[in-house]
Parts: C-alpha cells; sequence; structure tokens
C-alpha cells in the first residue's frame, strides 16, 4: 500500500512486556509493540486503558514496574526524561505561560547548547504558520495557536519520536477535523515518527499509518486503520471502531446494511422501529425476529421506510465481521 | 440595609477604629509641639520632619532598609527550597505545613528571649562548644547585626514559606515534565520554570518579611543589645526614654510614606511586566 513508502521497516520504538502497576492499580499490564520509524502510529482506547500511562513510560515521566522501553534499540528504562530523544505534546500544552512564544519554542534548544537557534525557531515557527506571532505570550494566543506552539516547541528539536497525548481533544470540532489533516501532513513533511494516543477513533482512523487498540492495560489488536476497522479479531475492537450490528454471530456494520422489501438471500428479517435523520445520512432502527435491535445507515433517498414496516436486512459478503 | 451588609459592619468597626483613627492621631501628633512631660501641646509645626534630615537619623533609616532587605533575602533563600519540598511531598505534606507553622504556638517574645539564653556568652551554644574545646573563651554571637539578623530571618520566616508554598502547590505539574522533556536537568527547571512561576508567592512573602522587618523593634532591642539600633527602636524610644511624641509621630509617618511609596512603585512594575 502507498504509504508503507513513507517510512522503512526499522523500528525506532520498541516496548518489551512493559508492565506499570500503580498502588491499587494495574495501569498497563504486557504490552508489547513496535513502532517503525518514520510512521504515524496511534494508541486508541477508552478512558482508563493505560494508552497515557504508556506515553508516559516512554517519554520518562514513569519508570516501568516490568518490561523494556527501547528507543534506536536501546534499553532507555533508567533514563530520565531529559536524557531521552524524545518530546511529548500535553493534551494542556503545557507551554510557559511566562515565556513568549518564540522563548518557548527556544527553551529545549537552549537546554541542548544547540547552534543556529535563531535559524531554527524561525523554521519551526514557519513549519506550523505561526510566523508574526513570536512575541506573544500563551495567554494571548488562541487554543489552536497554543497547540502549534507546543508542536513548534517539540519538532524543533527534532525528537526521535514526538509522543502526542490527546493533542486535539482540547480544540472545538471544527478546528480539531481541520489539524487532523495538518498534523498528518506535517508529520509527513518532518519525516519525524509520531506517537498519538487517542480516544478518539475517527482521529486514530483517519491518521494513523499503523494503531494500537488498547483496552484495560493491554494491546487487543494491531494493524492499518482498515484492517482494525474492517477486520476486528475481538468483539471489543469492533465494538470500540463503531456501531456494529451482531446478527447470528457475524457483525456487520451500519453503513453495509441495505434495507430490502423482498427476502434476499444473505440477510435477516426484521421491522422498523424508528429512524434518526443525521443531515448526510439516516439511520433507520430496526427489531430483529431474533429480538436483537440493529441499525442500517443509509442515504436519504433509501431511507423511506415507516415505522412497523416489514423489510430485510442484506449485506455482502466482503463486509462480514467473523471473529476468531 | 440588607443582610449582607451588616457582615460587613466588624470589618468597618475595625478599619476605621483600629486603622484609621490612630493613624490619624498619629499624623496629627507629628505636627504639633513636644509637652513638657510628654504628651503634646499647640502650636502647629513641621520641626520635627525637619529634625529628620539629621544625619544621625538617615543613618538609622538605612540601616535598617539594609537589615530587612538582607533579612527578606535570607528568608527567600532558606523559605523557598522548604516551600519547594513541601509542596512536592505527597503524604505529609500536612505535617510539614504544621511545623512551619509550630513557631506562632509560642509567643514572639518568648521565642526571642530564647535565643538569648541560647546565644549568650553562657548560653547553650558557647558552653557546649568550650566543653568540647572547640573554642577557649566564649564567641560574641550576642549583640551583634548578626544576632539580630537570626532573630528576624527566624521570626518572619513563616511568612515567606507559606505565600511561596501557596504558589507552588497551584503549579501545573506537567509544567516541569515539559521542561524535563525539553532536556532540561532538575536544577534548571527550578531556576528558568518554578522560580519566575512562583513570583506571585515570592511578591507576596517579601512585602510580608520585609515591612514588619522595616519596623521591627523587639528583636533588634533583645537580640542586639541597644547597640543595633533600627528605626523601630528610634520610635519606641521617641515615645518613652525620650518623651518626644511628635518626633515619634513624624518618624511612624514618614517611614508609612516611604513603604507606602515603594510598594506602589514596585507593584506598578510588576502588573506592567505581566503584560
Amino acid at each position: 500500500m502507498l504509504y508503507y513508502f513513507y517510512y522503512s521497516m526499522a523500528n525506532i520504538l520498541e516496548l518489551r512486556r512493559l508492565v506499570k502497576h500503580f498502588p491499587g492499580q494495574q495501569a498497563v499490564r504486557d504490552i508489547s509493540l513496535s513502532i517503525p520509524q518514520g510512521s504515524f502510529f496511534s494508541l486508541l482506547g477508552p478512558s482508563g486503558c493505560g494508552k497515557t500511562t504508556t506515553l508516559r513510560l516512554i517519554a520518562g515521566f514513569e519508570e516501568p514496574t516490568s518490561g523494556d522501553v527501547l528507543l534506536n534499540g536501546e534499553i532507555v528504562n533508567q533514563r530520565k526524561p531529559y536524557e531521552r530523544n524524545v518530546s511529548t505534546v500535553f493534551q494542556n500544552y503545557a507551554l510557559f505561560p511566562h515565556l513568549t512564544a518564540q522563548q518557548n519554542v527556544e527553551f529545549g534548544l537552549r537546554r541542548h547548547n544547540a547552534k543556529d537557534i535563531d535559524r531554527r525557531v524561525r523554521e519551526a515557527i514557519e513549519l506550523v504558520s505561526l510566523t508574526g506571532k513570536e512575541s506573544r505570550r500563551p495567554a494571548q494566543l488562541s487554543g489552536g495557536e497554543r497547540q502549534r506552539v507546543a508542536l513548534a516547541r517539540s519538532l524543533v528539536l527534532q525528537p526521535d519520536v514526538l509522543l502526542l497525548d490527546e493533542p486535539l481533544a482540547a480544540l472545538d470540532p471544527k478546528l480539531r477535523k481541520q489539524m487532523r489533516l495538518e498534523l498528518k501532513a506535517m508529520q509527513r513533511r518532518v519525516g519525524i515518527t509520531f506517537l498519538l494516543v487517542t480516544h478518539d477513533q475517527e482521529e486514530a482512523l483517519s491518521m494513523s499509518d499503523q494503531m494500537a487498540v488498547m483496552n484495560e492495560g493491554r494491546v487487543e489488536q494491531v494493524g492499518t486503520p482498515e484492517d482494525v476497522y474492517l477486520r476486528p479479531q475481538s468483539r471489543f475492537v469492533a465494538g470500540f471502531l463503531g456501531t456494529v450490528n451482531w446478527i447470528n454471530g457475524i457483525g456487520v456494520r451500519p453503513e453495509s446494511v441495505r434495507l430490502n422489501r423482498a427476502p434476499v438471500e444473505r440477510g435477516a428479517p426484521a421491522t422498523v422501529t424508528g429512524s434518526v435523520f443525521l443531515g448526510d445520512c439516516v439511520q433507520v432502527l430496526v427489531k430483529l425476529a431474533s429480538g436483537e435491535n440493529a441499525v442500517a445507515q443509509l442515504s436519504r433517498c433509501d431511507a423511506a421506510f415507516q415505522p412497523g414496516d416489514s423489510v430485510h436486512l442484506a449485506w455482502n459478503a466482503s463486509d462480514e465481521m467473523t471473529l476468531p | 440595609m440588607k443582610l449582607r451588609s451588616w457582615f460587613l459592619l466588624p470589618t468597618w468597626i475595625w478599619v476605621w477604629l483600629l486603622f484609621a483613627a490612630p493613624f490619624v492621631i498619629v499624623l496629627g501628633y507629628s505636627v504639633l509641639t513636644r509637652g513638657e512631660i510628654g504628651g503634646i501641646e499647640p502650636p502647629w509645626t513641621l520641626e520635627s520632619y525637619a529634625r529628620l534630615v539629621d544625619p544621625l537619623y538617615l543613618t538609622i533609616l538605612w540601616r535598617s532598609f539594609v537589615m530587612a532587605s538582607v533579612a527578606t533575602v535570607l528568608c527567600l533563600v532558606f523559605a523557598f527550597p522548604a516551600a519547594l519540598f513541601i509542596s512536592r511531598a505527597t503524604s505529609r505534606r500536612n505535617l510539614y505545613l504544621q511545623l512551619v507553622m509550630l513557631p506562632f504556638w509560642t509567643s514572639f517574645l518568648v521565642r526571642t528571649y530564647a535565643w538569648l539564653f541560647l546565644l549568650r556568652d553562657t548560653g547553650l551554644i558557647n558552653t557546649v562548644l568550650q566543653a568540647l574545646g572547640v573554642i577557649h573563651a566564649p564567641l560574641a554571637l550576642l549583640y551583634n547585626d548578626g544576632a539580630v539578623l537570626l532573630g528576624l530571618v527566624y521570626g518572619y520566616l513563616p511568612f515567606m514559606v507559606l505565600p511561596i508554598y501557596a504558589t507552588l502547590e497551584r503549579l501545573d505539574p506537567s509544567l516541569v515534565e515539559a521542561a524535563a522533556d525539553l532536556g532540561a536537568r532538575p536544577l534548571t527547571t527550578v531556576f528558568r520554570v518554578v522560580v519566575p512561576l512562583s513570583k506571585p508567592g515570592i511578591v507576596a512573602g517579601s512585602i510580608l518579611v520585609f515591612i514588619p522587618c522595616l519596623g521591627a523593634y523587639l528583636t533588634p532591642d533583645l537580640l542586639g543589645g541597644g547597640r543595633t539600633v533600627m528605626v523601630g527602636n528610634l520610635v519606641q524610644n521617641q515615645f518613652t526614654t525620650a518623651r518626644d511624641w511628635p518626633f515619634g509621630s513624624a518618624i511612624s509617618i514618614v517611614l508609612m510614606a516611604i513603604v507606602t511609596l515603594l510598594l506602589v512603585i514596585f507593584l506598578r512594575r510588576e502588573s506592567e511586566s505581566l503584560v
């Protein structure tokens, strides 16, 4: 597939049987992952699944209870955050409020006694399109602009891995969608490995080259977004990435379901119970003969059904999800 | 009148009766003539203020500013690490805060006397050092500027620790993590991030320490032994031994005016630098 050309097969980051216990809580239970250099990788899962703890273990804010974190093939468990060449974009951005945007971006370079600070800062600020706002303090910037400063502040250090902790969660929905595209484009441009933590499946699906779905401190499945969405290996993964109609043990996504008036070969009889207008599509709610509820997501012109109508659910064999 | 307004009554009584009224009285005394056996008499005069220009009094005023400044800086140096430690403690934070406030359980006078017993020639420190053979004659620990500074720092340290602690406690921990993440070692993080962000606490603490130190009279009186006269002692002297109430009032007014002026200039500069 096309995007395999963007990154090599070498792993820049590897987690080996990583475990982290907190008093009274097992945040991370046995996680192993390999993250290819130059890829956009997402950790997706509900809150409390251990994805943020995993990120903090990689950044060095937490020490693993057992297992290893390898950066560039080297075990870095004992290294402090300031000794690891990774950088974090925090959920609340954690910009230094007493420094200007420019000084925030300079901060890391000054700590590393870098050369060419002025040029590198200018380039980083250009990369995130903040030219002209260098002398503003975080309080004088909008939420989106603050996030750009946070990105520039980390990217300017050219880390081996950029860790992003729910970076879009604090933005309003419209800006969030735009930033998805920008983040992805930015990652391609700079070629730095991005590791994104999110609970938003659309975010993970739309940006990632590969993603890991996590649940209760474990990785449930790793794969490309298509793999994970179309061929989930567990009920949890199938359900977390979107609605699934479970019909006689077979899973079918609402958008793969058609409604026929006449019986079909591969289908199930049902009764329409209602519908939800969503603007770009209509969700028709049905009750199967077996008593279970199902949803069909149809375009507006295909959705002329009234409650009480007898219908037959139909789908293509290729859209069936069967769990191992 | 609304019930809510009545709740303000104690505060109004407090402010007018115990602050504004005495201030007006002192202001009035300062422009009257000295009485025969203390007290005040007419006519109105500015003579007390004119006498303040005497180099003797200016020196005392200057000395007091230096002593109060040094005490404030020393308090800051000792208080900041303590406040940082307490704010980062997880389980015993309340215990440490109680320890900081423990000295308030005893009167300031008693605690200052305690220092007298520790520092004097036959006091604990000299006795122990002599018994151990470290020294042969008692060290002059008392009745000098050092003893006064020690007493001031000891007395006002909690007033520096608590405001700094309050700002550090509200400091977003992710800022400290971000600094480390960007390559700052712990000490760099403290000086580049933690100290600048605890500035409001440092300012509040410095004001809380500097002003009472400037007017201190008990500590210089007991630990300085009268040799180390600060402006507080001068005022006290005018109202007691010298029986010159107008002059004592004039010194107080000038001291208050200087402190107010400094605060206004300082706070104005602060609020400008925040923009």
